[in-house]
């Protein structure tokens, strides 16, 4: 039986954040009513004319170093003609010949997985080049009546096409999320695949295993989330599969993947690409990329997001966690400034993986009452035993709740933990009084009942008494009798 | 009202006159080129200069003049003066058709530049004038609504594509017309018409608002009756716009400030068109040669100077523009804006409103000119057609880069082979028409500023035209050879 490799090449599309669209002033954003955020230029008006916004080319220049890409110096603007309603002009301004950004590469980490044992891979992905270009409008259609929504026409987007050098759904999978990190991390795109602001095209043909010559592809689109990156890949991969081994042969046709059925289905031909015409668009000039415009974005950069995982798992830290808490810059920003407030970078890390995070419900973390430095001084304080874990656990409720700082909180409520001896030998002097029963059994051999005299204990002292102590406290003075 | 009938023969620099010193009220001007317009458009034998007048608009306008004249406002010199603009110029409120039955019944929802720097510069607007078809043609036959007529003799064309605007300056009934020019069409209905028609180098005017035929040939110009008037509105209309990203930030110098007869003889280069010898009129050659005779009178150095690359002007000409227009004409679609179709018994899908819209909107020279682009465009013929003109373009701009670097001040030509052709003369063969035009375009593909003016008549009194064209941003020096030119020859009358 044939053996097939996969051969799987990618387009991605990114949405830049800028407050304006890429040829006029209107505003981007999804927030307004149908038709809210229009002008005659981005409408395609008769006499209108486009102009360059500055802010959308610092931002594509940041994706392009951040992707390791050639940024060139002159790159020049074209017109993609061909006719579609939420085209307005009738063509789409974009880059062909000359795109901004050429060659680059990525190089990521296509997690292990624990079900089925296996490892984490590095796997490094060459890209081909990255341009600059609008966005079309959004059609709606119903029953009756296709309706069109310019609002989102004319907003920036960079074009990431990478070179066939995936090999998996996994692979594909694992390398737009680390597309997606890297362009949060450095504030170009907000990564946000179920508005479509992230958007993926996925080329897929297989080969004969060992052979050079590539096989016939097909274009996947309309993939708006990871989980469809991952499905529709591997429903391709298993249909051409089952074709060619059929003795069938790939047709080279564009597919949507239909996630309700979950197969890919070929686009109406009507619908297939045909001769764009491209040319120079005679009403821009070529777009110029100075060195020091080039030189200040790559000052103003960001670490990315590996670097700083490396720089995690060098202090001490778990892969897994630093790899958490990479994920987003926001959250790494504040797990640096927590960590500046106390000495124990793990502890800390514990506190902001295990509680802190899970609050967020997809608030950003700047926005919590509980600020950095206060999860540093709580680390702090246990460490200092001026309170026990468990009552940390109490302070950083009222954290989450007004904010504040710890040691404030922890004076306010009374929760210092005790730890003078003679206070503590009170308390457990009474347990012990009280407590006959237990204290035989402990004496009879039973150990293990030390743990219900240290929890009467804890009662007593409002949970504040030195865990610890108490526990020697108790050993010492059963054993003194 | 009728007195002021003798007003409409003036410039704008003497109507001007007229207006300060209360001689004339602008409220009385404007009425005076409405009754014009009535007078003249209409009817069998109408000029049909413009397709759409709009009175309670020009009239409020001239109103406002007047007011503000009244209360002591500083006035320039455009201020309450009637103006015609041509319909493919965006006029807030107004129509632009762009004569074109694909846009019929489309108002303009925003102002172009131009129109807004001489609104803001007080003057009025009476409406929006007649042409071909998106711009394409040289005699306004290609209009979809009304075919226009040249006033000096209504069995001509009055040129085109900016026919109306030379009509109304022509017949009188605007002191000042802004035309678009893409190949001439602004110089060659001037010339005619017998008025002055400028085409300023490319980036000087905004096209914002422009509706736009070829993005990298067209240019807004005026259309006047004299040279100081077109200095006049270039003043106003001329410089930088942000809205328009190949407007240029070049410096923008007064034109009817620093009009003055040139203070040095100038090396006028005399272009060599005996190969085009077969095509001449007779009576344009021998007007040329006296246009020539005079400005050595006046002292000037003329010599003959030849372009290698002018044979292939025209070819370039028609696939770079047309090229061009087939992208920006994909916008008529029917689906935002314009005409659009609806089916006969059911309705349409989507290819087929597409196909009806446009089949049904455009007329056919423009199907021509879309067909032709696309072609010139298209996978497998661009490097033979669309790039291939690009880099016969580039030798032509070179041949004008060494003609001027060589010490040529103005190079001169007449602007037609002929002058005015009767209507449906040349409806039988497009390419024809294509080729009288051979002597406008090459300032087009270079971007150079030229102007059209009256260089005499032809032996039934028809109009003739020089042409003179410049180095980029000379439009000074060029209009002052002109102005001097217009001078001694008594506007071209004096021969």
């Amino acid at each position: 039986m044939t053996s097939y490799d996969v051969v799987i090449g990618l387009e991605i599309h990114a949405q830049l954040q800028t407050e304006s669209k890429l040829f006029c002033s209107c505003p981007t954003g999804f927030d307004a009513g149908e038709n809210m955020h229009t002008c005659p230029v981005c409408t395609g008006m008769p006499g209108a004319l486009p102009v360059l916004n500055q802010r959308a080319v610092d931002l594509a220049i940041r994706a392009g170093v951040a992707l390791e890409c050639t940024i060139n110096r002159r790159s020049i603007w074209a017109r993609k003609n061909y006719f579609y309603p939420d085209l307005p002009k009738g063509y789409q301004i974009t880059q062909f010949e000359e795109p901004y950004a050429s060659g680059g590469h990525l190089e990521f980490v296509v997690p292990g997985s624990a079900a089925d044992g296996s490892e984490d891979v590095a796997k490094r992905v060459r890209l081909t080049r990255i341009h600059m270009e609008e966005d079309a409008g959004k059609s709606v259609h119903s029953h009756e009546r296709s309706s069109l929504d310019y609002n989102r026409a004319c907003t920036p987007l960079v074009e990431i096409v990478t070179e066939p050098d995936l090999t998996s759904a996994d692979e594909a999978a694992a390398f737009v999320r680390t597309v997606r990190r890297i362009l949060r991390y450095v504030d170009a795109c907000d990564g946000n695949m179920e508005e479509g602001s992230l958007r993926c095209d996925a080329n897929v043909s297989l080969k004969p295993a060992g052979r050079s010559t590539l096989g016939t592809r097909t274009e996947i689109k309309n993939i708006n989330s990871f989980r469809f990156i991952k499905d529709a890949v591997e429903y391709e991969i298993a249909r051409q599969r089952e074709c060619l081994l059929g003795g069938g042969e790939i047709r080279q046709e564009t597919r949507l993947w239909d996630s309700q059925k979950k197969v890919t289905r070929p686009m109406r031909s009507k619908e297939e690409a045909h001769d764009y015409r491209y040319f120079p668009d005679p009403d821009l000039p070529p777009l110029l990329i100075e060195a020091d415009t080039l030189a200040a974005v790559r000052q103003a950069l960001p670490t990315l997001p590996q670097q700083r995982c490396d720089r995690y798992t060098g202090i001490g830290l778990a892969l897994a966690d630093a790899r958490v808490l990479t994920e987003d810059r926001d959250v790494a920003d504040f797990y640096d400034d927590a960590c500046a407030a106390a000495d124990n970078p793990k502890a800390v890390a514990n506190w902001v993986i295990n509680e802190l995070l899970r609050e967020l419900k997809d608030a950003p973390i700047g926005e919590l009452a509980v600020k950095p430095q206060a999860i540093g001084e709580l680390v702090g304080l246990i460490d200092k035993q001026v309170i026990s874990g468990k009552i940390a656990k109490t302070v950083f409720g009222h954290l989450l709740e007004h904010g504040g700082s710890p040691a404030a909180i922890v004076d306010r409520l009374g929760l210092k933990q005790i730890t003078d001896v003679a206070g503590l030998e009170q308390i457990v002097d009474g347990v012990i009084g009280d407590s006959p029963k237990q204290v035989e059994q402990y004496r009879q051999g039973k150990t293990k009942i030390i743990g219900y005299l240290v929890g009467q204990v804890m009662k007593r002292s409002q949970g504040k008494a030195n865990p610890a102590m108490v526990n020697s406290l108790l050993q010492k003075k059963l054993a003194d009798e | 009202m009728v007195e002021a009938a003798k007003y409409l023969s003036k410039s704008i620099a003497a109507v001007g006159q007229d207006l300060a010193d209360g001689s004339v009220s602008s409220v009385d001007l404007t009425q005076a080129c409405l009754d014009r317009i009535e007078a003249t458009d209409s009817g069998e034998q109408g000029l049909n200069a413009f397709l759409e007048v709009d009175r309670d608009f020009a009239l409020a306008a001239a109103e406002a003049a007047d007011h503000r004249r009244q209360s002591g406002g500083r006035c320039g010199p455009l201020d309450g003066v009637p103006v015609a603009i041509k319909d493919n110029i965006n006029v807030a409120g107004l129509g632009s058709r762009c004569a074109s039955k694909i846009l019929e019944g489309f108002v303009a929802p925003y102002d172009s530049t131009v129109s807004e720097r001489l609104r803001a510069a007080g003057a009025v607007i009476l409406g929006k004038t007649n042409m071909d078809e998106f711009g394409m043609g040289s005699s306004t036959e290609h209009s979809a609504f009304a075919p226009a007529r040249n006033p000096h003799d209504r069995e001509r064309v009055p040129g085109g594509s900016s026919g109306g605007s030379a009509i109304s300056v022509a017949a009188q009934s605007s002191f000042a017309a802004l035309g678009s020019d893409t190949g001439g069409s602004v110089r060659q209905p001037a010339a005619f018409c017998g008025v002055v028609g400028l085409k300023p180098t490319y980036g000087r005017v905004s096209r914002y608002g422009l509706i736009a035929f070829a993005s990298s040939l067209d240019q807004v110009g005026p259309i006047t009756r004299t040279v100081q008037d077109a200095a006049i509105v270039l003043d106003v209309i001329a410089g930088h716009d942000h809205r328009d990203a190949t407007s240029s930030p070049q410096t923008l110098p007064q034109y009817s400030a620093g009009l003055a007869p040139p203070d040095a003889p100038l090396r006028i280069g005399v272009l060599d068109f005996s190969g085009a010898a077969d095509g001449m009129q007779p009576a344009m050659t021998q007007a040329f040669d006296r246009a020539v005779s005079t400005l050595s009178a006046l002292g000037h150095r003329c010599e003959t100077v030849t372009l290698p690359h002018d044979a292939y002007a025209i070819a370039a000409y028609y696939l770079i523009c047309t090229a061009e227009a087939s992208s920006n004409l994909a916008r008529f679609d029917g689906v935002r804006y314009g005409r659009r179709a609806t089916g006969e018994k059911q309705a349409l899908d989507l290819e087929g409103l597409y196909s009806h819209s446009r089949g049904q909107g455009f007329g056919a020279e423009v199907k021509r000119r879309i067909m032709l682009g696309t072609f010139a465009l298209s996978s497998g013929y661009y490097d033979a057609f669309y790039g291939k003109a690009q880099q016969a373009r580039t030798k032509i701009c070179d041949d004008y880069r060494q003609l001027f670097d060589s010490g040529i001040d103005i190079l001169i030509t007449p602007t037609t082979p002929t002058s005015a052709y009767n209507l449906g003369a040349h409806s039988g063969d497009p390419l024809e028409m294509y080729l009288a035009d051979l002597f406008t375009v090459g300032a087009s593909l270079a971007g150079l500023p030229a102007i059209a003016l009256p260089c005499g008549r032809d032996e039934t009194g028809l109009p003739l035209g020089l042409h003179m064209v410049a180095a980029p941003w000379r439009e000074l020096p060029l209009l002052c050879a002109a102005h001097q030119f217009e001078s001694a020859t008594a506007g071209g009358t004096n021969l």
